[in-house]
């Protein structure tokens, strides 16, 4: 499976993406807001004062007349450290003030209005207000304009300060926004994490429909994975039917053969016919059990992909398999014996079963007659070990490896039925739970050990 | 003398001499070439402690310090005299300096130890406040109430006009930066500066370019009264023995506090050096008790005990009274009231 970021972390960085772009969004915004803000405070202050200078403006004896008030500077001392200029001009002539201050414009629409500029002053920008006034000097009115300007520095000041304060809340703004986030992008994802989980915990052969609610955009996925399970229960049924029809239509016909030529074997006389027919019937117990094993070999196979675990006594098992086996040795006249302890693992009863049967049967077909097989299990540290001995031809120099391939069969195997399959679905149980398979020779290096080693529960 | 190596060259130093009137001129030769040139109102007498200290701090810099009246020391920096460091107690010559940009800015753990209320940007600062008194000789006063406030002293000076004739004395704010100063702050919180001034304008005062020349007189009994006087001049004066003769009064009605404020000079050639005098000059001015210093400290801007007005506020309005026009106005008015013609 090809694993890319999780939808968790795309949202959480998609959101926090949204977040950071908000945060620097409204602390330009509020910076930009702050220094209008600034600024028009100190438009105010300087129209007022531009407006109290204006109005103490009258005419004596011909003669425009002016008092600086003391109020209209110590207001713009008042709002910050920031340099102050005047300018008090008649029509074009310089009443008092700093005569090399920037022309003011002409305000907008005439006289009695203030009018704004900002201009370079002695190395630094200032701001001015401007007023016009009409005074009567002599007999002909005088245009007075008075300027009073301000260095700006107070007003960056305030711009930065607050800018300073917006950063700070935009910053925090952004964490909390991301951390909700996180939390929102975990909120809406719990109904798949929900559905997921409830998929994974149920039982390997669980194939019932999933019955939970889901929210809409999840409803697809929970039908397909539906009709999913429906087909896979409905094919799982069919493989099932398929190998118990397998099954009963090779071995029944088999049976029906082999009984009709035991009763030929026994009406016949002629050593010929008698000596062929007992080779048919040995090709006929070949092939049923054959049969069986290939049976027994699919059904480990699609068993083993899942696996069901449940707690099983080894002991147990092996009283039952031995039991299920003991005509068959007795027919050889072959000892089974049991030499057991508790011992208890998690797995497949059916499978495990299997295995033990598939070994046990190998060693009594390999086993002379009036012989001893035994079986013994012994609990090491953290496994299991099950050890099946005869006293039959051992397994020859053949490596281990070789005699669990399938259809592979023992140097030693001429004469004997068999299918080469027996080792193969040992092993692939025990490997399914998680243990091994051994081979090696029996004690005093005679006959064959074969053990199945298990991890215990 | 205090300071043994001082040659005192009167009013003889070339330099800025076209420019304006020196009232003198000290110098003090450090071990290395650089050269730290003060302009100040303050006299040698008093600051000579003060130029002594940063001499045994920074031996190696030759200082050079000059006195010039207030007025004259403003116009001097106005046209680009070569000083470093600009030292007056006419708060308002000195603010209007720096607003229009003579002054370069000066940061230091010590100018950021002052009050808000004494300093201005990171251009001007102050590193005294004193108060405005009145002097009077003990001996000319005898027999009458001590006054203390304007209107207790307007009928004193009214009632007794033969006492006083031509035995009062303040300043001639036509000349004295400080002066004005005074005048202008004075007349704007009282009304009963004009009344105390037209009683005095009739007992023909005497004028006065400077503090001291005023202690002088009424120490020595031409003057029974010295109007607005420096009061740390006053207190020096007392303290170096007057005999009793001398006695300083503090209005209870209104009492003017200036400070007395420092800033670089922007041409300054020894802005470096300049900021360490300025340094010292704020490190004795923050001092919390009253030491061996001549002037007082800043103390917490409450002024002495016994007034209720904080010193005169560093800030454009201090402009206001600058104005040729407001300066033309009040002069007007002062001459009416004071000199009478």
């Amino acid at each position: 499976m090809m694993r890319t970021a999780s939808i968790w972390q795309r949202l959480t960085l998609l959101l926090a993406g949204v977040a950071a772009l908000l945060s620097l969004l409204s602390w330009s915004m509020v910076s930009a807001l702050a220094r209008e803000a600034a600024e028009r405070t100190q438009d105010n202050v300087l129209a007022a004062s531009a407006t109290i200078i204006a109005e103490t403006l009258r005419s004596e004896q011909g003669e425009v007349r002016l008092e600086l008030p003391y109020a209209a500077f110590s207001m713009l001392g008042a709002i910050s450290e920031d340099r102050v200029f005047y300018r008090v001009t008649a029509e074009d002539r310089l009443l008092t003030g700093y005569a090399d201050l920037p022309a003011p414009r002409p305000p907008a629409s005439g006289t009695g209005r203030v009018g704004f500029e900002t201009a370079d002053y002695r190395g630094e920008a200032v701001r001015m207000a401007s007023i016009t006034r009409q005074i009567l000097a002599g007999s002909a009115p005088v245009a007075v304009t008075v300027t009073v300007a301000q260095t700006r520095a107070g007003v960056s000041a305030i711009a930065s300060a607050l800018s300073r304060t917006a950063a700070m809340l935009s910053v925090a703004f952004f964490v909390v926004a991301v951390g909700l986030s996180a939390f929102a992008a975990r909120a809406s994802l719990r109904p798949l994490n929900e559905i997921a989980a409830a998929v994974a915990r149920r039982g390997p052969s669980d194939l019932r429909p999933l019955r939970r609610k889901a929210p809409a955009e999840l409803a697809p996925l929970m039908t397909s994975l539906n009709r999913l399970m429906e087909r896979l229960g409905s094919s799982i049924r069919r493989s099932e039917d398929f190998i118990a029809e397998a099954a009963h239509r090779v071995r029944t016909p088999l049976a029906t053969v082999r009984a009709q030529a035991e009763v030929a074997l026994r009406s016949v006389e002629d050593d010929d016919t008698k000596q062929r027919l007992r080779r048919m019937i040995r090709a006929v117990d070949e092939s049923s059990r054959s049969a069986g094993q290939l049976l027994d070999h699919a059904t480990v196979a699609y068993r083993a992909d899942d696996l069901a675990r449940s707690r099983i006594d080894l002991a147990d098992l092996a009283a039952r398999t031995t039991a299920a086996l003991s005509p068959t040795a007795a027919l050889r006249d072959i000892a089974l014996r049991l030499d057991t302890m508790p011992a208890e693992v998690t797995g497949d009863a059916v499978l495990l079963d299997n295995a033990l049967r598939n070994v046990l049967d190998n060693a009594i077909k390999y086993s002379p007659e009036d012989t001893c097989v035994t079986l013994a299990i012994r609990r090491e540290t953290g496994t299991a070990r099950i050890s099946v001995t005869d006293e039959g031809p051992g397994l020859g120099d053949g490596a281990d490896g070789d005699l669990t391939e399938r259809f592979r069969r023992g140097a030693n195997a001429e004469g004997i039925v068999g299918s080469g399959l027996g080792l193969t679905i040992a092993r692939d149980v025990l490997v399914a739970h998680g243990g091994r398979l051994e081979l090696g020779a029996g004690p005093d290096g005679r006959g064959a050990c074969v053990s199945l080693v298990l991890p215990l529960s | 003398m205090r300071i043994a190596c001082l040659a005192v060259v009167l009013s003889l130093w070339a330099g800025v001499a076209a420019a304006f009137e020196l009232e003198d001129h000290a110098r003090i030769d450090g071990t290395g070439p650089r050269v730290l040139r003060i302009v100040s109102t303050a006299d040698l007498e008093v600051f000579a402690p003060y130029l002594d200290a940063f001499h045994r701090r920074y031996p190696q810099i030759t200082l050079d310090y000059s006195v010039a009246s207030s007025s004259d020391l403003h116009r001097a920096i106005r046209e680009e005299a070569a000083f470093d460091l600009v030292i007056s107690s006419a708060m308002d010559l000195q603010f209007q300096l720096v607003n229009d940009g003579y002054a370069r800015s000066h940061q230091s753990e010590h100018a950021e130890a002052l009050p808000v209320w004494a300093r201005w940007r990171d251009q001007i600062f102050a590193f005294t406040t004193e108060p405005a008194v009145v002097v009077i000789s003990t001996e000319r006063f005898a027999g009458l109430a001590i006054p203390s406030t304007r209107q207790e002293l307007t009928a004193i000076l009214r009632d007794n006009p033969e006492r006083f004739l031509g035995a009062v004395g303040t300043y001639d704010v036509r000349e004295s930066g400080l002066g004005y100063l005074f005048a202008t702050q004075e007349a704007r919180a009282t009304d009963a500066y004009w009344r105390l001034s037209e009683v005095m304008g009739r007992l023909d005062p005497r004028l006065y370019c400077c503090s001291n020349a005023m202690i002088d007189d009424v120490d020595s009994g031409r003057l029974a009264l010295a109007y607005n006087v420096l009061g740390s001049y006053a207190a020096d004066r007392l303290a170096g023995g007057s005999g009793g003769r001398l006695q300083i009064l503090r209005m209870s009605d209104f009492s003017n506090v200036i400070l007395r404020t420092a800033f670089i000079a922007h041409n300054a050639s020894e802005p470096e050096a300049a900021g360490w005098f300025l340094d010292l000059l704020l490190d004795i001015g923050l001092r919390d008790t009253p030491g061996p210093w001549p002037l007082p400290p800043v103390g917490d801007g409450s002024g002495d005990a016994g007034t209720v007005f904080g010193p005169i506020r560093l800030g454009p309005s201090l402009m206001v009274y600058l104005d040729p026009l407001n300066r033309q106005a009040f002069l007007s008015e002062w001459m009416d009231a004071i000199v009478q013609q």
